[in-house]
């Protein structure tokens, strides 16, 4: 339920207040998360405004617990009910895990060796990834997320949530690894 | 344990998320696999590149400023990465002290006023007024109209101002409720936006405007001639200062 906006004006007040200190600090993390979903800086400062306006209007509903998981999971949905483009195998709960492993003519892991680990090749790296796979890395290597919160955010069980991780990272190892040999790469540069 | 098993369980051993039991058999499966302890290094490595500040976007200014106080505050990106939690902890702390910073507090709570709370009720009645069916009781571009609405429904006779030629027309008003009085509630447009002007009679003399953002609303109050001004929009602060500037210095309807 959404506040009642004609609730007693010390209760609004009260409310914003605590809205500013619980939810308002991880406007860098809410950022974040989004900017990485929706690779460009106006949608993503689009689906921040539109997910704290969504969060100001449930916060009512929300009784402790932790105020960035709770506000991450909000950005991640409104990332993918606004920018569906970006995401549009994302959101069911049904997408083919398979359809995220490894390519079967990437050569074997045990063949690579991790090459480029610079700033721009993970940033290419890691935009290529697709969004399930993404997310992942943002959640856990950029904000630190433990896999019970990760599952929250995400609304996976923990279980995917390990092996989404491990495929995330298996597929950056190898772009790292072969800057130029999968197809398709040409129309990022 | 078999290298398939462990190509899994690595990541959750690099991420701290195993038993000691489950640790302590990747440990042992390591150090007997030259291929999976080279993999492991690589994903230590990655993982370490991944905590790049770099590859952190922080919220620009922009946003910032539309949700914290008009203030710019000091950035709260640093959190220590790989930090033990406590120093987390603090961190998130000292960033929520450093958010919710004096300039907000004084905002919300003046010495001795509850000029902020009235604000924050100013704006909660913007935000309902965009609600279907809130925004007008009367629909008029005519102040001529507007004014006399008011009459025998308030007990002032609030200031109504044709702002068309600068560029804010008027269209409507309504009653609301601020403070727990009622209060006048003009409504002027500017393109698309809706510009709320709520007045009301008070003692109270700040000439001077003062400009207080909230949720992402920007908010201008201020006294003039024995009566209090709040204008609440979604336009930028600049647009809502022109707006201001023109309401106090237009031509007043007696």
């Amino acid at each position: 339920m959404p506040a009642n906006p004609f609730a007693r004006p010390s209760q609004e007040a009260a409310t914003s207040v605590r809205f500013e200190a619980e939810v308002l600090p991880w406007l860098d993390a809410a950022y974040n998360l989004a900017r990485w979903l929706v690779r460009n800086d106006a949608d993503a400062q689009d689906v921040v405004q539109e997910s704290l306006l969504r969060a100001l209007r449930y916060f009512g509903s929300f009784h402790g617990g932790d105020a960035r998981v709770w506000l991450l999971a909000i950005v991640r949905n409104t990332c993918y009910t606004l920018h569906a483009r970006h995401a549009p195998e994302g959101r069911h709960a049904s997408l083919d895990d398979e359809a995220l492993a490894l390519p079967d003519d990437c050569p074997s892991p045990e063949a690579l060796t991790l090459l480029a680990v610079d700033v721009g090749s993970l940033r290419q790296a890691l935009e290529r990834l697709p969004p399930p796979l993404r997310e992942m890395i943002v959640l856990r290597e950029l904000e630190e997320c433990s896999y019970k919160e990760i599952a929250t955010v995400t609304g996976q069980k923990i279980g995917t949530v390990m092996s989404r991780l491990a495929r995330a990272r298996e597929r950056l190892r190898a772009e790292l690894s072969h800057p130029t040999t999968e197809a398709g790469r040409h129309d990022v540069r | 344990m078999t290298c398939d098993e462990i190509r899994l369980l690595l990541h959750a051993y690099l991420d701290d998320e195993l038993d000691a039991a489950q640790s302590a058999a990747v440990l042992a499966h390591l150090a007997g696999c030259a291929a999976c302890t080279a993999r492991y290094e690589d994903h230590a490595r990655l993982r370490e590149a991944l905590a790049q500040p770099d590859l952190y976007r922080p919220a620009p200014d922009a946003l910032r400023e539309r949700w914290l106080a008009s203030q710019p505050t000091a950035p709260v990106t640093a959190r220590p990465r790989r930090g033990p939690i406590a120093l987390a902890l603090a961190a998130g702390f000292a960033g929520a002290l450093l958010l919710t910073s004096p300039a907000w507090i004084d905002s919300l709570r003046a010495p001795g006023t509850a000029d902020g709370a009235l604000v924050a009720q100013a704006i909660s009645g913007h935000l309902r007024s965009l609600q279907p069916q809130h925004l007008m009781d009367v629909v008029s571009s005519d102040r001529h109209t507007v004014k006399p609405w008011f009459e025998g429904r308030l007990d002032f006779s609030p200031q109504v101002k044709d702002l068309a030629s600068q560029g804010f027309p008027l269209a409507g008003g309504r009653l609301d409720v601020v403070g727990g009085r009622s209060v006048a509630a003009l409504v002027y447009r500017r393109h698309l936006h809706v510009i709320n002007l709520f007045q009301w009679p008070d003692e109270v003399s700040e000439p001077r405007p003062r400009m207080i953002r909230q949720h992402g609303y920007a908010a201008i109050e201020w006294s003039a001639d024995g009566m209090r001004y709040v204008a609440v929009s979604d336009l930028g602060e600049g647009e809502l200062q022109e707006f201001v500037r023109d309401f106090r210095e237009g031509a007043a309807l007696r």
